[in-house]
C-alpha cells in the first residue's frame, strides 16, 4: 500500500509541477499585477486597487476592441458552424470521392494563423483587386482589408476557411454515431431531405453543437495570430472621437498595450477578457446542455 | 442481383440531386484550394511579374527554385535552423505530454480519493483561462525562477518544452481520463495478483492499450505547438538564438514588406513540411481528430 502511494505521487509530480509553475502561479500573479502600476521596467510595483479597471471603461481603444471582438465572434461563430455543418453533410453523403474531399477540407486547419494571414492578405490586396480591375467589377477594386466596415467580415471569412474543416470533423463524428436506420425509416415514410436534416439529424447532434459552439466561441474571442498577419489592426478609423484601429481585436489590443510598456493596463484588459469569456461560455454550455436534456 | 443493384433498390438515388450535390461539392473544394494554388503559382514569379499579373500562370517554373534558394541563402532568417528548432520543440513537448499526462490521468482515475477529484477539476477548469491572462506574468515568473535556480528558462528549448507541458496538460489529461475510465480494472487486478508492481502495471498493461488515444493527443497538441506563435515569441524573443517557423516567417515578412514573391515563397516553405506529413499520415490524423472530438 505504501509503495502504491509513492508510485501515485511519482506519476503525478511532473505534470502537476508544470501545471503549478506554468498556469496556477502565473494566474494569481496576473490577477495581482492587474491591480498594480506594473510597467515591465521598474522594479518598484505598487498596489493601486481597481484603478486600472476603472480607466479601461473610459478608454475608446479598449471599448472599440471589445465591441468589434463581440461582433467578430458573433459573425464568425455563425459562418464557421454553418459552413462546417454543410461540409459534414456533403462528406457523409453518398457522393464518390467523399473521403478525398473530407481530407481536403481539413488541410487549411494544418496551416497556422500566422502563415495563412499572409496568404489571405495577398489574396485580398492583390488577387481580388486585380480581378476587380480586369473584369471591371467596382466593389472588388478597393481591398476589403482597407475598409473599416468590411474588414471584420473578411477576418471571419478567413477564419472560416481555417476552422471549418476541423469543426466539420466533429459534426461528421456525430452524424456517423446516429443509427442509419433512423434516417432510412424517415426516408421510407416519405420525409423530404430538409425535413430529415432539421427534424432528425440536428436534434440528434445536440451534443456536437455544444462542443463546436464552445470551441468556435472561445477561439474567436481569443483570436490573435491571423489578426496580426492579415490586418495588423488596420485600417485606421475613429470611435468616440478618438483614433482607433478598425480591426484590432481584444487579444491584439492587449498585446499592443503591453508592447507600449503599459503592462498593468494590459493585464487588467486580459482579466476582463477572461471574465467575459468565462461568463459567455458558461451561458452557452448551460443553454446547449438544456437542449440536449430535452431530447 | 449484384450488390450495387441491391443497394440501388434499397436507397432510391435521385439522380439529379446527386449530380447537383457533386457539382456543389467540387465548387466548394475548389474554393478551399484556391489559396494554395495562388501561393504556388506566385512563388514561381518575380516581384514584377506578380504586380503585372498575379492570377496568370508563371512564365517559367524555374523561378520557383530561384526564389527558394534566395530565401535559404538569406541572412535575415535561418529557415533550416527554425525548422530544426520547431521540430525539436514539437517532438519533446509531445513526448513529455503524452507520457506524463497519461501517467497522471491513470493515477487520477484509479486512485479514488477526494484529492484526485480536486486535482482533476483544477486541470479541467484551467482550460478556460485564456493565454492572454498568463503570458506576461509567466515571462516574469520564469525569469525569477531561472535566476533563482540558475537555469535558463527563457530563450531555451527546455523552457519552451516545460511551458508546453503545463499548457497542454489540462486537455491531454482530460482526454486520457475519459479513455482510461473505460478500461476494465480487472486487467490491472490480475496483473497485481501475478506479482506485477504498480509502476510496471501501467507501462506493461495500460500504456499499450492507450495507443489510439495517444494518437489523438499527439495530433491535437502537435498541430497547436507546431503553429503556435505567441508563446515561443514571448519565451524565445523575435530574434533570439532559438527560433520557430512562425517566428521566422514573421521576421522575414517584416524585413521584406510587400515583396510578395519572397513572402509567398517563405509561406510555401513554412507549410510544406506539415502538408507532406499530412499526405502520408492523413488517415491517422483524420481518425485521431474525429476520436478526440467526441470524447
Amino acid at each position: 500500500m505504501k509503495q502504491n502511494r509513492f508510485i501515485n505521487g511519482l506519476f503525478l509530480v511532473p505534470t502537476l509541477f508544470a501545471f503549478l509553475m506554468i498556469i496556477i502561479i502565473p494566474f494569481f500573479f496576473g490577477l495581482y499585477y492587474s491591480m498594480t502600476d506594473w510597467n515591465g521596467i521598474s522594479r518598484d510595483i505598487n498596489f493601486v486597487g481597481l484603478a486600472n479597471f476603472k480607466n479601461l471603461f473610459s478608454s475608446p481603444d479598449f471599448l472599440y476592441s471589445f465591441l468589434i471582438t463581440i461582433a467578430f465572434t458573433f459573425i464568425n461563430v455563425i459562418f464557421v458552424n454553418v459552413v462546417s455543418f454543410v461540409l459534414s453533410l456533403v462528406v457523409t453523403s453518398k457522393i464518390p470521392r467523399r473521403n478525398f474531399y473530407r481530407a481536403g477540407f481539413f488541410v487549411p486547419y494544418l496551416i497556422g494563423g500566422i502563415v495563412l494571414g499572409y496568404i489571405w492578405q495577398f489574396i485580398f490586396n492583390n488577387i481580388l483587386v486585380e480581378l476587380g480591375s480586369s473584369l471591371s467589377i467596382e466593389f472588388l477594386q478597393t481591398s476589403f482589408l482597407s475598409q473599416a466596415n468590411t474588414v471584420i467580415w473578411t477576418m471571419a471569412v478567413v477564419n472560416t476557411w481555417q476552422y471549418a474543416g476541423y469543426i466539420m470533423l466533429i459534426y461528421v463524428a456525430s452524424i456517423q454515431s446516429i443509427p442509419t436506420s433512423l434516417m432510412e425509416a424517415a426516408n421510407v415514410d416519405g420525409a423530404k431531405y430538409s425535413t430529415r436534416v432539421f427534424r432528425i439529424l440536428i436534434p440528434m447532434m445536440a451534443n456536437a453543437f455544444t462542443i463546436s459552439l464552445f470551441l468556435t466561441l472561445t477561439t474567436s474571442f481569443k483570436q490573435f495570430d491571423m489578426n496580426l498577419t492579415l490586418t495588423n489592426g488596420g485600417p485606421a478609423t475613429r470611435f468616440l472621437g478618438a483614433p482607433v484601429k478598425a480591426s484590432e481585436l481584444l487579444a491584439m489590443n492587449i498585446f499592443n498595450t503591453a508592447a507600449a510598456n503599459r503592462m498593468a493596463e494590459a493585464q487588467a484588459k486580459a482579466v476582463v477578457l477572461f471574465v467575459v469569456l468565462l461568463i459567455v461560455s458558461l451561458i452557452q454550455v448551460t443553454v446547449n446542455k438544456k437542449k440536449e436534456v430535452e431530447m | 442481383m449484384s450488390k450495387t443493384e441491391l443497394e440501388k433498390k434499397k436507397y432510391p438515388i435521385h439522380k439529379y440531386s446527386q449530380i447537383f450535390l457533386e457539382i456543389f461539392t467540387i465548387i466548394l473544394f475548389i474554393l478551399f484550394m484556391i489559396p494554395f494554388v495562388m501561393v504556388v503559382i506566385n512563388s514561381a514569379k518575380t516581384s514584377k511579374e506578380i504586380i503585372y499579373n498575379a492570377i496568370a500562370k508563371p512564365t517559367s517554373w524555374k523561378q520557383l527554385f530561384t526564389n527558394v534558394s534566395l530565401i535559404f541563402s538569406n541572412s535575415t532568417v535561418d529557415y533550416i535552423g527554425a525548422f530544426v528548432d520547431s521540430t525539436v520543440i514539437t517532438f519533446f513537448s509531445l513526448l513529455v505530454l503524452a507520457l506524463f499526462s497519461s501517467m497522471a490521468a491513470w493515477v487520477l482515475v484509479r486512485n479514488k480519493t477526494v484529492w484526485s477529484t480536486i486535482i482533476f477539476m483544477a486541470f479541467v477548469s484551467a482550460m478556460v483561462i485564456p493565454f492572454q491572462v498568463l503570458m506576461y506574468p509567466l515571462v516574469q515568473w520564469l525569469r525569477i525562477l531561472g535566476s533563482f535556480f540558475n537555469i535558463k528558462l527563457l530563450g531555451s528549448v527546455g523552457g519552451v518544452v516545460f511551458a508546453y507541458l503545463g499548457f497542454g496538460a489540462p486537455l491531454s489529461i482530460f482526454i486520457f481520463h475519459g479513455f482510461i475510465k473505460n478500461i476494465p480494472y480487472e486487467l490491472e487486478e490480475a496483473a497485481t495478483i501475478d506479482g506485477c508492481s504498480r509502476g510496471r502495471t501501467f507501462f506493461v498493461i495500460i500504456f499499450p492499450l492507450l495507443q489510439p488515444i495517444i494518437v489523438t493527443v499527439l495530433i491535437l497538441n502537435g498541430i497547436w505547438i507546431w503553429n503556435d506563435y505567441l508563446l515561443p515569441l514571448l519565451l524565445l524573443g523575435s530574434n533570439g538564438r532559438v527560433q520557430t517557423i512562425p517566428i521566422a516567417v514573421t521576421a522575414f515578412a517584416g524585413a521584406y514588406l510587400k515583396q510578395w514573391d519572397l513572402i509567398l515563397t517563405s509561406t510555401l516553405i513554412a507549410m510544406l513540411p506539415i502538408i507532406v506529413l499530412y499526405l502520408f499520415a492523413q488517415r491517422y490524423i483524420i481518425k485521431g481528430m474525429v476520436e478526440g472530438s467526441i470524447k
